[in-house]
Parts: structure tokens; C-alpha cells; sequence
């Protein structure tokens, strides 16, 4: 194919000799400490910590730690999603929207699948998964088509779907939730528990975390969305058909909220059409907590299901200590505000060199 | 004298009323360094994009080794082993180097995970420090993105990369504009090491004492013509301004 890689892989022996070239652990571990990430990960310990030291017999226990994971799972499998849309510089806030559109969908389908659909089996639910998932899908590709090809700001798109899925779903259910969502659902993914003690939810959610990581940082798909957010002309010119690669993160986006649709669906065993409403500013700040830059290029999966947590245990540490849980939104506000002020002083300092 | 490696025949190009180029000819020939100089809007510019397939001519001809092509795009340019360097290098600079060295030609890890798209990190690295050494480019840390580099480090990147995958010809767009003695004597080097692998270069330069220190030919153009050719031991940096300004007429002395 070209000159250059036949002596790119005949030198390979002697790679050994080299030193300029760090092993790859010590270089993770580098790159670690140089992120964000491992900065938010030790304020999410010292948070824990201060709760544990205040009022070790109720916050330090299984129960509130599997309290929080369970709600929190959710909003992780949409912030996974977010962290690749914010890299590739977009914004994506339907998320709650398509959630809820997806769980609507889901529970008509399960509905129109079984007469008495609450007794159903796994089958129907299979259904209800596989329509959540391709409901979100749409949405997602949608989404990506309006920003890649008709060029229109995410920003705009995305509020447009976020009015337009909302309010399909309110048409569809006359503004009623819909119950006779299968008790098996309810029960055994949304309230049930793995070996272990550990919750449906939280494994779930653990999955899609560590793929979606393991995606960003050791596939293709994952280095092309790096490198159209820092730099989409640079990515134009390799030969990256940005276009297309848009519109797969979007839609990868939606048919994640697609399945945060679903597990909401299976976790308050309804579909919960008006309580998603600031999911989307809830994705990005956990997102944007957790070191990706709004700017894009940059950030990284992990750090944003960590960036879910603070707000997490915020909230549940300041009811077991007694205070007011408003406060958990102006400690939020602040941690916001502080994430994105040290990207901004990093890029900085970076740029002057 | 080998026959032309890249030809350009009688090239035109209006952008509007604007005629960049009026019937340019340009050669390439096999394993040399050519500079392309002119002065502001003598159409260097557009030759280059012309022929490194960002843009189409309104007529004329391209061959290269002896057959006509059509350079739709930068990539059908790229397939054909034509490589440019712009002045904005077009990094990604959020990536560390060998990220860009292998951008849109991921080395993919074999197997199933492979067919998954799971990246080969290693064999990318080792093949970006090899290119990088073989340039002479010293990149202490591959890991760190490009953004942390210094100006010469970037450039030595985009030039590594578009070497790597270039069989035939490389073009260089002011390649030490922007650039210290020290990394302009480094890039200066690392040109005569393409030159020796075999592959053209086609240096872009307002820098005459730079152009004669390292091109073995030159070709000037002016007003959208090429105006001159010449030899570049047997030229001086008067001679090369006084074809640039026309002082010299337009008559071609063919070296």
C-alpha cells in the first residue's frame, strides 16, 4: 500500500531498546493523573469520606450505597452517551425527552404485545427492549442527520427534538402515565438484585460504562470521535467521513437514552413522563464534572459516570446529615462551574507553551 | 534528463473574475527536491491545491508518470501516493503523535476484536517512533498530545505522517514559516531525508537563501505563469527575485 510500512514493522524488534518510550502501564497511569478524571474521582472519595466520618452508621452502610448506585444507573447509561456526543463538540438535550419517548413506546408495545400485559413473560419484554432501543435509535439518527448534513447547530436540534419527542409522548398517552408495565420487569430488573447484592440496575449500568470506555478508548469508533472534536478539518483530510461518523455518535446517543428509558421504565414500574425534564442538564453536568471538555477532543467515559455520583451523594449525604437538600444544588452549581474553570485554565497553560 | 515524475500542462483556474492561474506548467521529476516560489498571488497556492486534489482545474492536464489523472479529492491524490503538508498541518491536537501519524489508517488489532474495531496502540506506537527516527524527530514522550509539542515538534508530526504514507510525492506548504532557526534547519534536514527515501518533494517557499540551500531545482511562477526554471547550483538568490518580479521577463531558461 505505501513505502512507509514495511520498515514500520521489520524495525519492530528492536523497540525494546528504546527508551524514550514509556511501558504502557506506567503511560496509563500518567495519562490518568493528568486528567481530570483522577482529580474528580478524589473529591467523589473525600465527599464519601466527610459523609462517613459525620455519620458513619447511616451513610457508610450497603444499603445507601446501593440506594444511590440503583438511582443513579440511569442517568449513567444517558451520560455515557453524552460523553461521546460533548467530544465530538456537540450538545445533545432530547436525552430526557427520547427517554421518555422510548419508555412510552416500550410500554404501548408491551401492551399491544399481551392482553393482560402486567402477567407477561420474558418474550414481551424482550419486545418492549428491543422497541425502546430502536425508538431511541430513530431519534438519535435524526438528531445526527439535522447537525452532520443540514448543518444545523446541535444546540437547536436537539431543543427541537427534546420539545418533539416530549410532546409525541404526551400526545400517545392523552398526558397519563402509562401503568401495566410486566411485574417480571419491575421486579426482577428493576428491583431485582444479581448475586452478590448487587442490583440489575447497577450491573446493567456497570456494563455500559465499561464498553462504552472501552469504546472511546481503544476502538476506531472511539479515536475518530476524538479526533473530529479536536479537530473535524484535520479529521476531514484523513479521510474520516465525518458526516456519517456525526450522525453514529448521535445515534448512538439516542438508542442509549432509548435504554435509560427502559430502565426506568423497569425501576418505577411506570412510565415517569414528566419527571425526566432536566436529565439532559443532568447528563452534562455529570459529563462535564467528570473532565470532558465542552470545547470536545477531550474526556473520557469513566469520569463521567463519576461526575453522575458527586450530585448522587450530595444529595443523599445531605438528607442523612440533616441538611436542607436544596443545598445539594448550589455544592452542584459550584462543582460545575469549577470543572469547567480549571479545562479552561489547562487549555491555557497548554496553548502557551 | 528521467522523465517527469508529476506534470502539470497549461493549467487554468478563475475563481470569479480572479485568474489565479493562466495556463501554469509545473514538473516534478523523480527524487528531487523542487521548490515552487512566486510572490504574493502568483498562484502557488492554487497549483498546490490543484494538484494535491482540493480543488479542479478550468483546464489543462495533470500526469503523473506519464498518465493523465483525475484528482477529485485530497484522498484520490493521496491514494495515488501524493501527500501535502499545509500551513495549518491539520492535527489533531488533542491526540498524541502517533494517533495523527495513523489518522483514517488505524492499524486494527487482528481477530475478532479487530473486526470489532479495537485499535493495535502498539503496533501503531512503534511504527510512529519508527517513522519519527527514521526522520531524525526527536518525540521524547509519544503519549503526549500534539497541543503540548512545540512548534517544530508539530510540524515534524504532519510531516512525519504524510511521509509515512506518501510513495511518490510530498508537498510542503511553508513548511518554517512559523518556525525558529534551530527547527528550521531540523525540517530543512528532514527534507533532504525524504529526498532520500526516494520521494519528491515540492518545496513552497518565500525564504530564497533557504530554497537554494536545499532544492535541486526551481520553478518560479508568476502572475498564474510559470516564468522560469532553474538549476540550483547555478542560480543566485538575485537571479531567483528577479524572475519572481518579472525583471528577468517571461521567458523560461530551462537550467
Amino acid at each position: 500500500m505505501n513505502t512507509a510500512e514495511e520498515p514500520l514493522v521489520a524495525d519492530a524488534t528492536d523497540s525494546s531498546q528504546t527508551t524514550s518510550m514509556a511501558p504502557p502501564p506506567e503511560g496509563v497511569l500518567r495519562r490518568l493523573g493528568s486528567t481530570n478524571t483522577a482529580w474528580i474521582f478524589l473529591v467523589l472519595v473525600g465527599i464519601c469520606l466527610a459523609f462517613s466520618i459525620m455519620k458513619p452508621h447511616a451513610f457508610a452502610t450497603a444499603f445507601e450505597a446501593r440506594t444511590v448506585a440503583t438511582n443513579a444507573s440511569v442517568l449513567i447509561v444517558v451520560s455515557v452517551g453524552m460523553t461521546f456526543v460533548i467530544i465530538t463538540g456537540g450538545i445533545d438535550l432530547s436525552v430526557g425527552s427520547v427517554l421518555v419517548f422510548a419508555g412510552v413506546a416500550a410500554a404501548e408495545a408491551m401492551h399491544a404485545g399481551s392482553d393482560r400485559s402486567i402477567h407477561a413473560g420474558w418474550g414481551t419484554i424482550w419486545l418492549g427492549l428491543v422497541v425502546a432501543l430502536v425508538s431511541g435509535l430513530c431519534w438519535g439518527v435524526i438528531n445526527g442527520f439535522l447537525v452532520a448534513v443540514a448543518r444545523v447547530p446541535a444546540l437547536i436540534v436537539t431543543l427541537g427534538t427534546l420539545g418533539a419527542a416530549y410532546g409525541l409522548s404526551q400526545i400517545v398517552t392523552h398526558g397519563q402515565d402509562l401503568r401495566g408495565v410486566p411485574a417480571k420487569l419491575a421486579s426482577d430488573v428493576g428491583l431485582g438484585r444479581l448475586v452478590g447484592g448487587i442490583p440489575w440496575m447497577v450491573a446493567i449500568a456497570t456494563v455500559v460504562t465499561a464498553v462504552g470506555a472501552a469504546v472511546l478508548y481503544g476502538t476506531r469508533f472511539g479515536r475518530y470521535t476524538l479526533a473530529i472534536g479536536s479537530n473535524a478539518e484535520a479529521a476531514r483530510r484523513a479521510g474520516i467521513n465525518v458526516r456519517r461518523h456525526l450522525i453514529k455518535v448521535y445515534a448512538l446517543q439516542g438508542t442509549l437514552a432509548g435504554l435509560a428509558g427502559f430502565l426506568a421504565l423497569a425501576y418505577f414500574d411506570t412510565t415517569t413522563i414528566s419527571g425526566h425534564s432536566s436529565d439532559n442538564l443532568a447528563a452534562i453536568t455529570a459529563v462535564v464534572i467528570g473532565g470532558t471538555s465542552l470545547f470536545g477532543g477531550r474526556g473520557t467515559v469513566i469520569g463521567s459516570a463519576i461526575g453522575v455520583f458527586i450530585p448522587a451523594v450530595l444529595a443523599s449525604g445531605f438528607v442523612i446529615i440533616g441538611v436542607q437538600s436544596y443545598w445539594q444544588n448550589v455544592a452542584l452549581g459550584v462543582v460545575l462551574v469549577a470543572a469547567v474553570y480549571i479545562d479552561q485554565m489547562r487549555r491555557q497553560a497548554r496553548s502557551r507553551q | 534528463m528521467p522523465s517527469p515524475q508529476l506534470e502539470a500542462r497549461g493549467i487554468v483556474k478563475h475563481y470569479g473574475h480572479v485568474r489565479a492561474l493562466r495556463g501554469a506548467d509545473f514538473t516534478v521529476f523523480p527524487g528531487e527536491v523542487v521548490a515552487l516560489i512566486g510572490d504574493n498571488g502568483a498562484g502557488k497556492s492554487t497549483l498546490v491545491k490543484l494538484l494535491s486534489g482540493a480543488g479542479h482545474p478550468d483546464a489543462g492536464e495533470i500526469l503523473l508518470e506519464g498518465s493523465p489523472v483525475v484528482l477529485s479529492t485530497p484522498l484520490e491524490a493521496q491514494r495515488l501516493g501524493v501527500e501535502t503538508v499545509y500551513q495549518d498541518l491539520a492535527l489533531a491536537p488533542d491526540l498524541d503523535g502517533s494517533a495523527n501519524l495513523y489518522l483514517g489508517r488505524e492499524i486494527l488489532r487482528p481477530g475478532l476484536l479487530g473486526k470489532l474495531g479495537a485499535l493495535d496502540k502498539k503496533a501503531m506506537r512503534r511504527g510512529a517512533r519508527d517513522a519519527f527516527a527514521e526522520l531524525g524527530v526527536d518525540l521524547q514522550n509519544a503519549l503526549t498530545a500534539v497541543a503540548n509539542l512545540s512548534g517544530g515538534q508539530r510540524q515534524s508530526v504532519a510531516v512525519a505522517r504524510s511521509v509515512a504514507w506518501a510513495s511518490k510525492i510530498v508537498f510542503l506548504d511553508e513548511p518554517t514559516a512559523a518556525l525558529g532557526v534551530v527547527q528550521t534547519a531540523r525540517v530543512l534536514d528532514v527534507v533532504r531525508r525524504i529526498r532520500d527515501r526516494g520521494i519528491s518533494v515540492v518545496l513552497i517557499s518565500h525564504n530564497m537563501p533557504q530554497v537554494l540551500e536545499v532544492a535541486d531545482r526551481v520553478e518560479v511562477l508568476r502572475l498564474g505563469r510559470r516564468v522560469a526554471r532553474f538549476n540550483a547550483a547555478h542560480t543566485s538568490v538575485e537571479e531567483l527575485v528577479g524572475a519572481m518580479t518579472g525583471a528577468l521577463g517571461d521567458q523560461e531558461s530551462v537550467a
